[in-house]
């Protein structure tokens, strides 16, 4: 559903993001990891359409994107500047309902829905200076929940809380937006987290940015904060992410852990 | 400790200003400064005399206060608007603001009450000309602080705004305007005090009611205590609108107070 071809960005004269290459399928969880400064968000943003790249072009449902795209939600690591705190919680996730065309008593109800997903029925008429750090999180994804997107976009949305919170949120990720059917890019610089959540692994390179792997994420589910964390195959899949990261095996075949090159 | 012996200050600060005032009048009998007991009498006499069905004012405080409040309260609703739209097409369309800055800087820059004149020419004597001096003359703050304010939303709101595609009318509504909403909210707070003052003074020359014109009035039949009667009520009705307008930032701005508070 989604394509990248050769997309590439350049600020200025400095090339953040070096021809990028990149096919999801409907439905999958695909997590992108590379080193910080590597470009990630500037990858993320040329999909949201928040910048125009340079250079390649972004096809959803194989129609280039110009603008922002119907049918994307975008959940940003900075929750503190993409919530409204003139708002309450479920007046920040029924906003972007407007659009819809639904009136306010089903906006309302749609969006406590979400709200009782994330496991904030109860902070409905909360202001976000009023939650944790990992409330408003949630309160994002209740919104990208509550919009129905078809693609998902996730910039770092765990890297502002601490440990627990974290794996509470990366369930509820797994849990709630794959049972959604929705299709899931989830930018992360933390490799444990791209194996944990990801159907695949899409590994960056440091600056400019360029995919140096792909890795299938194969887990049994329901995946487990302990015990999926301990299992053989994590943990070789976990060292074989990190090795990419940090760049130690440049000559290897990629092409062995199905890169797609157009 | 120390606040509260700031407290105390603060307390015992009105009373000790009043009686040194009250001596110093009494031991230098000049006519031009009469004692406070005198200008709260003449106060009490004029406008606080009337009965319980009016508040206690008179008829008279009733003829001079209304036609100045409301000029004061339209003026200033007028430049509000006016200078909050400005304000937001200054702020938001591009180039814009470079082509009428220095028409903007020029208007800006003349003291209203010597607009009187022309505005007279234009409008003859009465409420109109009166309008048009406070409303000229209060638009400014509102306007220069509601375009700093929809110039200074954080770039993170907009981009949520245009990841979830909200149409222009909810950009503005529900994010622009609410973001810009403290910064507009302080602007309106010097307009209004502003608005007191231009008030009186287009009163004091281009009119035939209100408590400016009241106050000349006074003046001119020699009527000393009177006329510190009307300074007093001019500061006593500054104070109310600024407690008025406090607590209605109050519940407008709740959010803002508590979201720096809690950061
Ligand atoms: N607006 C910008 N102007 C200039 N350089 C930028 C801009 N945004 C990001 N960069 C640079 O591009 C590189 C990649 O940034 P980014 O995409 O944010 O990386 P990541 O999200 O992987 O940490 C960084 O070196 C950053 O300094
Ligand atoms: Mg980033």
């Amino acid at each position: 559903m989604l394509e990248l071809v050769d997309l590439s960005h350049t600020y200025g004269s400095y090339r953040a993001i070096d021809r990028v290459n990149l096919k999801v399928a409907q439905g999958e969880v695909v997590c992108i990891v590379g080193p910080s400064g590597c470009g990630k968000s500037t990858l993320l943003r040329s999909i949201a359409g928040l910048i125009k790249p340079t250079g390649g072009t972004v096809l959803l449902d194989g129609k280039p994107v110009d603008g922002s795209p119907e049918n994307l939600a975008v959940v940003f690591q900075d929750y503190s500047r993409s919530l409204y705190p003139w708002m309450s919680a479920v007046a920040n996730v029924g906003l972007p309902l407007r659009r819809r065309g639904l009136d306010k008593k089903r906006r309302d109800a749609a969006a406590m829905a979400a709200l009782e997903q994330v496991g904030l029925a109860g902070a409905a008429a909360k202001f976000p200076w009023e939650m944790s750090g990992g409330m408003q999180q949630r309160v994002s994804i209740a919104r990208a929940l509550a919009y129905q997107p078809k693609l998902l976009l996730m910039d770092e949305p765990f890297g502002s809380v601490d440990a627990q919170t974290r794996e509470e949120l990366e369930d509820l990720t797994l849990r709630v937006c794959a049972h959604h059917g929705m299709t899931i890019l989830l930018i992360t610089h933390d490799v444990d987290e791209s194996v944990y959540v990801g159907d695949r692994v899409v590994v960056l390179s440091k600056a400019p940015g360029t995919v140096v792997g792909d890795l299938p994420v194969q887990l049994p589910g329901p995946r487990d904060q302990i015990h999926t964390r301990e299992l053989d195959a994590f943990v070789r899949l976990r060292a074989e992410v990190g090795r990419l990261v940090r760049g130690m095996t440049p000559h290897r075949n990629t092409h062995g852990f199905g890169v797609e090159t157009r | 400790m120390r606040r509260a012996t700031s407290g105390v200050l603060r307390f015992w600060i009105v009373p000790v200003t009043l009686v040194v005032w009250e001596l110093l009048t009494r031991a230098t009998e000049s006519p031009y400064f009469p004692p406070p007991s005198r200008i709260a009498t003449q106060f009490y006499d004029m406008w606080l005399s009337g009965p319980a069905s009016q508040l206690l004012l008179t008829d008279s405080a009733l003829d001079t206060f209304g036609p100045s409040l409301g000029r004061l309260i339209a003026g200033w609703l007028i430049a509000g608007v006016l200078g909050i739209a400005l304000g937001v097409a200054l702020g938001r369309i591009r180039g814009l603001s470079e082509y009428t800055d220095p028409v903007l800087q020029f208007l800006r820059a003349l003291p209203p009450p010597l607009l009187v004149p022309i505005f007279f020419v234009l409008f003859k004597i009465g409420t109109p000309t009166q309008l048009a001096v406070i409303v000229f003359g209060v638009i400014w703050p509102v306007l220069v602080n509601t375009t700093d304010g929809v110039r200074a939303v954080d770039k993170g709101f907009l981009e949520t705004a245009r990841v979830f595609q909200f149409s222009r009318y909810d950009i503005l509504r529900r994010v622009i305007l609410p973001s810009a909403m403290p910064k507009i909210f302080a602007g309106l707070r010097l307009s209004l005090s502003l608005a007191l003052i231009l008030m009186v003074v287009s009163e004091l020359v281009g009119s035939n009611s209100g408590i400016g014109y009241s106050l000349l009035y006074a003046q001119q039949t020699y009527d000393y205590a009177g006329v510190w009667a009307h300074i007093v009520l001019l500061g006593v009705l500054g104070l109310l609108f600024n407690a008025l307008f406090l607590v209605a930032e109050g519940r407008v701005l709740s959010w803002h107070a508590n979201a720096r508070r809690n950061v």
